[in-house]
Formats: structure tokens, C-alpha cells, sequence
């Protein structure tokens, strides 16, 4: 198929055919009052060199040269350049949906490449082929334990990712579900006197995030007990991928649902991501989304196959499993090629990587300020409280060409002047040590209040 | 295939056999026939209540899901255990196959169901369109 537009004379030859005079007189059936009789107001095309000119004058906003400490859902990571010569090639790049298997068995095979290796990531036994991204992932996990269980309640920790928690809320909005979140502990997990107390038989989930926001490893045995004796479901969100390098994978979770972008994903202003969810054999009926499955063809040769898409949307109409028509094939595609070119031992020693660098940040950091949930176990993030105001610090640090760590003001004001700070393999000692001189130089005014 | 005669049955092609207080519902053969090789029964438990006209369940074929509607209100006492691993005992002979028991809470709405005449009727007329 060629995406060109139409000519003139394509447009007449088609209008003869349906026998209309005119395109006018084709869309005669809409009421005047409906139709727009002016052009577009849209900007006249570009030359190709307008074109490039546009774009490198756009690129010139990115913050190139500067130094970042952001995290928070969305990390940097080294992006082998294997990724984008492979994912460029047309047969990825234009193909749609793989519901034709004779003639996408390339796509297919990648899908289920994608689904074996998040398999045994997240120590699952069936992931399916991708979600949009962490938070919507969320919520379809979600919905997913309402519909095993028949039960409405739904609890979530408020050290989840706050626009995961604001998107779970979106959907649960509209399902009636009973959601309600449970507050952190002076360790920055979960409260679990509080998740016990919450937890009844009317409860379908528990859901928490590990790293949590905070970065912390949340106890996930302790949480799944709790949930498990009343007969709700254990859903862990995981925002950063990289941590399952190292942080041992929730088996006793029954879904897992995860945000894939620290694997070769570029930050991209916020996406596309790539969503994962994986889960318990036994809820196979219930996952939404697309599942490729492995099988033999008539001569017996291995092939692959979209599977159990009865219960999906283009069949079942409204009574499907979820709304969710779409994956992100060609983003988790990324994520199948980062995680087949660094490996299990290469993804343990990038994991080894970040946990040390964001180790050097928060010691160094941490003698400027007060390191918040000192002795719990994290990951690469941190949260630091500082006598200055978060944008005041930042605006320092940005003469210094450093992007410092994101208030938590708006989710967390009870923290005071706290801020979440990132560390990732490509952080070097030389940037965090210039971090932490611009903190140590704060104003005496800012010092002393 | 014959339609039992001691059966009672749905316009959604489900039937009921009543013996006393309990009904055992299972799907016809012609639901069978229109739906292949089936793969999957999602059944409700024991206990469960079920609403006249009301989905109890589904039933999964290689080509669509499809709601199973109760004939009758009534609690779940039984659920065919069997088809958990063998639903294609449904494409086999599917007057056997029963999915669940039910104890009736109305006995009475079995007399509005259909029986094998004018279900038969039915699916005539249904084939014909």
C-alpha cells in the first residue's frame, strides 16, 4: 500500500463511479449548518528544507548539555543503537495489527519473544502483548481482579506513582468501584497495620508499587499475606523495569502490571511507553489485550498466532474483556531487543550499576540535606528534604546546567520541602559531586529559616 | 439430533430438565452446532444465584464467547466439574453435558420455557432467515 494522497484525477475517476457530481454533493446528506464551508486554518506546507530548518530549531529546546536527576516514572537509560536501525525497518515499522498470521509471522514471533521474556521477568506465568504504558496497565489490572473476584473494593498505597493512582481513579470512576487509598509508614512503605484493617471481603485488590514512588522496595511477602487471607488479589505495579535486575521479582503477586520505557524506550516527553501486565495462569480469561500464542501449522512447522481474541473487542463487541484495542507493538518490540541484547546477566549488572550510583548520589547528596526513609531499602531514587524550597534549589542548580530532583510538594505537601532525585547508570560522580556543591552553597537567607 | 421431549427450553437456546425442585441447564445442540469446538465453560459456584433471563456464564468457542442465560431463578447447587477439562464434551452430545444444577425458587416459570416442538419450531424459522 502507498500512503499518498489522492489526485484530481483520482478524485473524479471515484466520483464517477459512485456517480456524484461533485464531493459537495456527496456529503449533501449533512445539514448545512454542519459543514464547514472554509478552508482549514492550517499553516501552508513546508519545503522539505523549511522542514528540517523546523525541526532543528525545535530540537534546539531540548535541555542538551545539561545534566538531570529526574526519575519518577520516566528514567534515563542507555538506548542501544541496535534498537532504532532494527525497529526502522519497514516490516516493523508500518505493520498493523497481526491478525492475519500467514503473512506476519515475523511480528507475531517478536510479540512472543516480548511476552516469554516479561514471563520470566516478573516471575508470571502469561504476560500479554504490551499495554499503553505503566498507568494504564494499572487500571486494567485493576478492573482485571474486580472481574476475577466479584468483589468492588479496591485499595491502593498512596506510595504508588501519583498519575498512575490519578488514571486507576479515571477508570474506577465510571465502574463503581469502592477505591481507596492507604497512607506510608515513617519508612515510606505501606502502612500494614492500616492495609490489615482496611482489607475485608469485599476487597477484589490490593495494589501496590515496588520501587514505590520513593524508590523504596516495598516488603511485597508481607503484603501479599495480608491481601491473600481475605481473598483479594495482589497487584504490583512496577514503574522501573531496571529494578527487576536486581530486586526480587513478585512471585506472590497474582497480576503485575509494569511501565517497560527504562528498556530502550526514549523518554520522548512523557511517551509513547510501553505498558506490561502479567499474571497467574489461571486468569488467562480475564486478561484484556492481545496474547500470541505458539502453535503448528498444518505441516507441522512452529508458528505463532494472536490467541484467546474472542473475548476482545473486534469480536465480543461491548461485552469484550476491556475497551483496550490498541497495543504498542513497535515500543515493546524495543523492549524485546534491549532485553535480548543485554541479557539476564546484563540487565543483573545494569541493575548492579544504578542501585551504586544512586548509592554515591544519596550519601553525597544527603550530607546537604535530609535523606527521608534513610535505612529502608531502595533502588536508584531518594527522597531528599532540603531548608530551601524545591523550586528555589532548582533554579540554582539550573544556572549549573542541572535539572535537580522533582518536588513532591503537590502529592506529598505533608513532606514539606522534599524532593525525588534519580540516579541511573549514565549519572556520573563528577555530576552528582557538582550537585551537591550547588547544594551546599544555599543562601544564608534560605539556610536559615 | 432429537430434542428430549422431558426437556424444557429457551429462546437463547439453553435447556433445563426439572426433576422435583432442581432444574440441570446445559446448552442445545444447536447452540453447539453454531458455536464449533467449544474450549471453555465460565460456570458460576455453587451457591451463586441465577436470575431467569439473566447471564450465569459463558461458553467459549474457537470463533466467539457467547452469554449462557439462565431458564429459570434459583440457587446453584451443582456445577458440572467435568467441562473444566473437557468442554468439548458439549460438542459431543450436548443434551448430556449439563453445566449447572439449579434449585428453582419458582418452579412456575418453568411453564413460559418452550418445549421440544415448539423449540424445534423455532430454530426452523431461525435457520430459515
Amino acid at each position: 500500500m502507498r500512503y499518498l494522497p489522492k489526485s484530481d484525477a483520482e478524485r473524479a475517476a471515484m466520483l464517477r463511479d459512485i456517480g456524484a457530481a461533485s464531493i459537495d454533493e456527496l456529503f449533501s446528506v449533512i445539514p448545512n449548518e454542519y459543514r464547514l464551508t472554509r478552508d482549514l486554518n492550517v499553516p501552508r506546507q513546508m519545503g522539505e528544507s523549511e522542514i528540517i530548518d523546523h525541526f532543528k530549531a525545535a530540537a534546539q529546546k531540548n535541555a542538551n548539555g545539561y545534566t538531570s536527576f529526574l526519575g519518577a516514572g520516566a528514567y534515563r537509560h542507555y538506548r542501544p543503537v541496535i534498537i532504532d536501525s532494527l525497529v526502522q525497518r519497514g516490516e516493523f515499522l508500518t505493520s498493523y495489527t497481526p491478525y492475519q498470521a500467514e503473512i506476519t509471522q515475523g511480528t507475531l514471533q517478536a510479540i512472543f519473544e516480548f511476552q516469554t521474556m516479561i514471563c520470566e521477568l516478573t516471575g508470571k506465568d502469561i504476560a500479554n502483548a504490551s499495554m499503553y504504558d505503566g498507568s494504564t496497565g494499572a487500571a486494567e489490572a485493576v478492573m482485571m481482579a474486580v472481574r476475577i473476584t466479584g468483589r468492588d473494593g479496591v485499595l491502593v498505597a498512596r506510595t504508588a506513582h501519583p498519575e498512575y493512582r490519578e488514571v486507576m481513579h479515571t477508570y474506577a470512576q465510571h465502574q463503581g468501584h469502592d477505591a481507596r487509598e492507604i497512607d506510608y509508614g515513617s519508612d515510606g512503605r505501606i502502612d500494614l497495620a492500616a492495609l490489615d484493617a482496611a482489607v475485608t471481603n469485599q476487597t477484589a485488590c490490593v495494589l501496590v508499587q515496588s520501587p514505590n514512588f520513593f524508590g523504596i522496595v516495598e516488603d511485597i511477602p508481607a503484603i501479599a499475606e495480608i491481601a491473600h487471607k481475605k481473598g483479594a488479589l495482589l497487584i504490583v505495579s512496577i514503574a522501573e523495569a531496571v529494578s527487576l535486575g536486581i530486586v526480587r521479582p513478585p512471585v506472590e503477586a497474582d497480576i503485575v502490571s509494569m511501565e517497560a520505557q527504562s528498556f530502550g524506550v526514549a523518554l520522548s516527553y512523557g511517551g509513547p511507553y510501553c505498558g506490561v501486565l502479567a499474571a497467574k495462569e489461571k486468569y488467562l480469561r480475564q486478561m484484556p489485550g492481545r496474547l500470541v500464542g505458539e502453535t503448528r501449522d498444518t505441516e507441522g512447522r512452529r508458528g505463532f498466532v494472536l490467541t484467546l481474541s474472542t473475548r476482545e473487542q473486534h469480536i465480543r463487541r461491548e461485552k469484550a474483556t476491556s475497551n483496550i484495542c490498541t497495543n504498542q507493538a513497535l515500543v515493546a518490540l524495543m523492549a524485546t531487543i534491549f532485553m535480548t541484547v543485554y541479557g539476564k546477566q546484563g540487565i543483573r549488572e545494569l541493575a548492579l550499576q544504578n542501585l551504586a550510583k544512586a548509592k554515591y548520589a544519596a550519601d553525597t547528596l544527603g550530607k546537604q540535606g535530609k535523606l527521608l526513609f534513610a535505612s529502608t531499602p531502595r533502588f536508584h531514587e531518594f527522597v531528599l528534604q532540603t531548608d530551601e524550597t524545591p523550586d528555589q534549589l532548582n533554579v540554582r542548580l539550573l544556572e549549573k546546567k542541572i535539572i535537580g530532583g522533582l518536588s513532591l510538594k503537590k502529592w506529598y505537601p505533608e513532606l514539606g520541602n522534599a524532593t525525588l532525585w534519580c540516579a541511573t547508570e549514565l549519572t556520573t560522580k563528577e555530576q552528582i559531586n557538582t550537585a551537591a556543591s550547588v547544594l551546599a552553597n544555599a543562601p544564608v537567607t534560605a539556610a536559615a529559616r | 439430533m432429537a430434542y428430549p421431549a422431558n426437556y424444557k427450553y429457551t429462546r437463547e437456546h439453553e435447556w433445563i430438565e426439572v426433576s422435583g425442585k432442581i432444574g440441570t441447564v446445559g446448552i442445545t445442540d444447536y447452540a453447539q452446532n453454531s458455536l464449533g469446538d467449544i474450549v471453555f465453560v465460565d460456570a458460576p459456584k455453587v451457591g451463586d444465584k441465577v436470575e431467569k433471563g439473566a447471564v450465569f456464564g459463558s461458553v467459549e468457542s474457537v470463533k466467539a464467547v457467547s452469554d449462557l442465560y439462565s431458564p429459570v431463578s434459583g440457587t446453584v447447587t451443582e456445577v458440572n466439574e467435568s467441562l473444566k477439562d473437557s468442554p468439548e464434551k458439549i460438542n459431543t452430545d450436548a443434551h448430556a453435558a449439563w453445566i449447572i444444577k439449579v434449585e428453582l425458587s419458582d418452579p412456575a416459570e418453568v411453564d413460559s420455557l418452550l418445549d421440544a416442538a415448539a423449540y424445534e419450531k423455532f430454530i426452523a424459522e431461525e435457520t430459515g432467515k
